[in-house]
């Protein structure tokens, strides 16, 4: 069974119908236990205390919010290549969700810094990168936005998310070297545990899953609905015209 | 093509065309900021670079949607898409007249403003190499942008979103070769990166700027 | 609660947030679902007796 067949809405919608229950009771399952294991049961870092439980949501949505991206581009590729709407618009779904994914991490980023570093924002390599891949993430929601016929702007964004990724790689690079001189120390890396015991691992992981499964889930209905706007708007353009 | 240049340049110049905007903006933040930091002397002068290129940046940014903008709504754009020239080509002539009509004289203009913000004296030199290596990737990037955004009205502010993370990478450079060299440090390492975005952006952009320009024209 | 010593706070607010973040943008993701799907269905139905 080829990948390829999902590519036709309608087998798109009959087969997410059928996994989105599933797919709902995993997420809920992942998350609840992941974040309650971590929240709860694990210890304190002798380094970093208590504040060492942030990384239960820290890392999934850092992770989360760089994944979305690849997936953005890899979709927006096939739409250019292979002209699947399906495609295009779950590009177009998985936007809003990374966005927030983004903004979870800088904003536990945050104050996990500040305990860290004495101040909420400090231009730490990781933490800029991902206020520019925010803005990344905004520039493609707003072209979307933008643009009134869907393919034009399928089209357009595809090649945005395109070339941004090649910038987004670029300015990874372009940060490190500009920060480089500041901080020379390893206390800048939160989110690489050096010793990570299997204490704080397996609700790491499990909240990996968990957050994974929510992106799944999230992009799964965003799709169907923008499917169905497609058809709607369809449909409205026909009675305008008469 | 040369005639889509000259034309494109004399546009430009004419009254209305925007070409002292961009000076006449650059001016302005130069001034704005001693007042903004105050105006001791050493202060600016480490920020003096930075402050520069920003300027400089922002510069070229209000003038990118006049790139296409005028041609797409008299139907310019489309009797170009028909040419014999290739999209790639008109793209890049686009941003050529851009960066003669923006980026270079911002360039030769910054050591004059550079005066004003108390800049050391090994920056001068520093500020025009800086400047003169990443305005043409600021144009074309630039560019890029607005062919993103070409048929939208009032779609300027759209454009300054899309080409500011864009931007990111050249201004980290830039400042960097220009602080560096300001200080009298070592400066080729960002110099060389700098270089290497701008011939990578003039090389591969026209081709994304031109597919958006045929998408747009649809 | 787990004795989170001094940095409750922060690691409270983190928690906080995260979860107030997720919900915003899972009930957003589900009221524009059941919307456009209502919206669909009452043009569906339009089209089917016009």
């Amino acid at each position: 069974m080829s990948l390829w067949e999902y590519a036709n809405p309608k087998k798109f919608m009959q087969t997410s119908e059928r996994l989105l229950p599933y797919v709902a009771v995993l997420t809920a399952v992942c998350l609840l236990v992941g974040i309650s294991w971590g929240f709860f049961f694990t210890p304190d870092d002798f380094r970093m205390g208590s504040s060492v439980k942030i990384i239960y949501i820290h890392v999934p949505s850092a992770m989360m919010a760089i994944n979305a991206w690849v997936m953005m581009l890899v979709t927006s590729l096939i739409w250019l290549v292979r002209r699947h709407h399906v495609s295009a618009l779950a590009a177009k779904a998985a936007a809003p969700v990374g966005v927030t994914m983004t903004l979870i991490a800088l904003v536990t980023g945050a104050i996990w810094g500040e305990p860290m570093w004495g101040t909420y924002w400090a231009w730490d390599p990781r933490l800029t990168s991902f206020l520019i891949l925010f803005l990344f993430y905004l520039g493609y929601m707003a072209l979307w936005q933008a643009i009134d016929n869907p393919d034009t702007a399928a089209d357009l964004t595809s090649v945005l998310c395109l070339v941004g990724s090649v910038f987004a790689l670029l300015s990874r690079y372009a940060v490190n070297f500009w920060n480089q001189g500041l901080h020379q120390g390893a206390s800048l890396s939160l989110d690489k545990e050096e010793h990570v015991s299997d204490v704080f691992f397996f609700p790491l992981l499990i909240c990996l899953a968990g957050f994974v499964l929510l992106f799944v889930l999230l992009v799964l209905i965003r799709a169907r609905t923008e499917i169905r706007l497609r058809r709607l708007q369809a449909i409205e353009m026909r009675e305008r015209m008469g | 093509m040369i005639r889509l240049l000259m034309r494109d340049l004399k546009l430009a110049v004419r009254a209305g065309g925007g070409f002292g905007l961009g000076l006449a903006f650059f001016l302005i933040v130069t001034v704005l900021v001693p007042f903004g930091v105050g105006p001791g002397g050493a202060l600016l002068a480490r920020i003096a670079p930075g402050i520069l290129w920003v300027g400089a940046l922002l510069a070229c940014l209000l003038s990118l949607d006049r790139i296409f903008q005028l041609d797409f709504e008299d139907g310019s754009l489309d009797l170009l898409a028909t040419a014999p020239i290739p999209m790639e080509g008109v793209v890049a002539i686009k941003a050529l007249a851009h960066w003669l009509t923006t980026g270079l004289p911002l360039t030769l203009a910054a050591p004059l403003f550079g005066i004003f913000l108390n800049l050391p004296g090994q920056g001068y030199l520093w500020i025009v190499v800086s400047l003169g290596l990443g305005t043409p990737a600021l144009s074309m990037i630039g560019t890029f942008g607005a062919a993103l955004s070409v048929g939208l009205k009032r779609g300027g502010l759209l454009l300054s979103l899309l080409v500011l993370p864009l931007y990111v990478p050249t201004l980290i450079f830039g400042t960097e070769t220009a602080r560096r060299g300001a200080e009298g440090l070592a400066s080729s390492t960002p110099a060389l990166m700098l270089a290497g975005i701008t011939l990578g952006t003039l090389a591969l952009l026209p081709f994304a700027a031109a597919a958006a320009i045929r998408i747009n024209l649809r | 609660m787990p004795d989170l010593g001094k940095y409750s706070v922060e690691v409270l607010s983190a928690y906080g947030l995260t979860v107030l973040l997720l919900l915003a943008i899972s009930t957003l993701t589900w009221v524009r679902s059941r919307k456009i799907r209502r919206d669909l269905e009452q043009a569906e139905a339009r089209l089917k007796d016009g």
